[in-house]
């Protein structure tokens, strides 16, 4: 059961988000451009695409961690 | 708390934090703690105006690092509560002479020499040399936050910081909460700032007109009013001297939260 999705839900991802990179000490530009390389790199063992890949930051307990999650077909 | 030296911070400005130190330096004082309250914020003084002392100022924060005035001469006794004196911060001074470790001498020769029982220090917006000063004496903090966007944002850069400096016993004052809006969804929460700062909250103070009012008075609004911010700024100053003090339902319609209750329960979750 799926509500409206209310501002507040909004802000909290966002802020959860980029927290996650302030706490990092790292710009979200910057994964973005990480994105683009390691496509560059998988593209030359693999097909891979672009849609689908996402990598991003997560905290686990104290730790923070990058996520790559790349799709094969 | 167990701190006696408190630095109330926030990073963004316009949170709230000399309203708040204003509350409960005047709340806990009102309680019976012998209270100074000190304006870091050199250059942009504040303090005063909100506690309604301005016309009282004679010497001032600069005066007294650089030796021009006894911490006794320039501290103003507020003459409405007993024991309740305010360091204004200096307007025109160079606060290049505000100097972290002269401060830190300062705050503790008030509360070892001074009898002193508490010192809030007012800290200036922003993370540069004005926030490091005033949280160099410091052994908590409270860290003001709205519930919103850039005020949660710059407040895990403070805590951050507060955490580097080895200040570890902090608290969150999540202020001008606005409970209709936290009902539809359109306001962070209390547990919503809680869950992502990851710090606890000891003061919960709802939006409220009354705080304004005071202030262009030049009253502080916890030695009046019985408006719901005044009586969340006394209980947070209860909290503060360790009392076990419930948060309370902040005027939200009993109806409104029942019915969310309600639907909480049939959908569960949101």
């Amino acid at each position: 059961m799926r509500w409206r999705r209310k501002s507040k839900d909004w802000a909290k991802e966002r802020l959860k988000l980029v927290l996650a990179y302030d706490r990092a000490r790292l710009s979200p530009g910057l994964v973005e451009n990480l994105k683009r390389d390691l496509l560059e790199v998988l593209r030359r063992y693999f097909p891979a695409h672009e849609e689908g890949l996402s990598v991003a930051l997560e905290e686990r307990g104290e730790k923070m961690v990058l996520i790559a999650d790349i799709p094969l077909r | 708390m167990r701190a006696r030296a408190i630095v109330v911070t926030s990073g963004k400005g316009g949170v709230g934090k000399t309203t708040t130190t204003a509350n409960l330096g005047a709340g806990l004082a009102k309680l019976g703690e012998k209270v100074a309250v000190i304006d870091v914020d050199v250059g942009l003084r504040n303090l005063d105006v909100v506690m309604g002392l301005e016309g009282r100022v004679v010497f001032d924060l600069i005066d007294v690092l650089e030796g021009r005035a006894k911490p006794r001469q320039a501290l103003i006794r507020d003459k409405r509560v007993e024991n309740l004196y305010l360091l204004p911060a200096s307007q025109t001074k160079d606060k290049e002479s505000l100097d972290p470790a002269r401060f830190q001498d300062l705050v503790r020769h008030l509360l070892e020499e001074e009898g002193f029982d508490r010192v809030l220090i007012d800290s200036p917006a922003g993370i540069e040399k004005g926030f490091q000063t005033a949280a160099a004496p410091a052994e908590g903090a409270l860290v003001v936050v709205n519930p919103e966007v850039s005020s949660v944002r710059d407040a895990d850069r403070i805590i951050g910081l507060l955490e580097a400096r080895e200040i570890r016993e902090n608290f969150l004052i999540i202020n001008r909460l606005r409970p209709r809006m936290v009902a539809r969804g359109d306001m962070l929460s209390v547990e919503d700032v809680v869950e992502i700062l990851g710090l606890k909250p000891i003061g919960i103070i709802p939006e409220d007109e009354q705080v304004l009012v005071s202030t262009n008075q030049g009253e502080v609004l916890v030695l009046k009013g019985t408006s719901p911010a005044a009586v969340a700024y006394l209980d947070t100053a209860r909290r503060l001297r360790g009392e076990e003090v419930p948060f309370r339902n902040l005027g939200l319609d009993s109806d409104a939260q029942g019915l969310l209750g309600v639907l909480r329960r049939l959908f569960g979750g949101r």
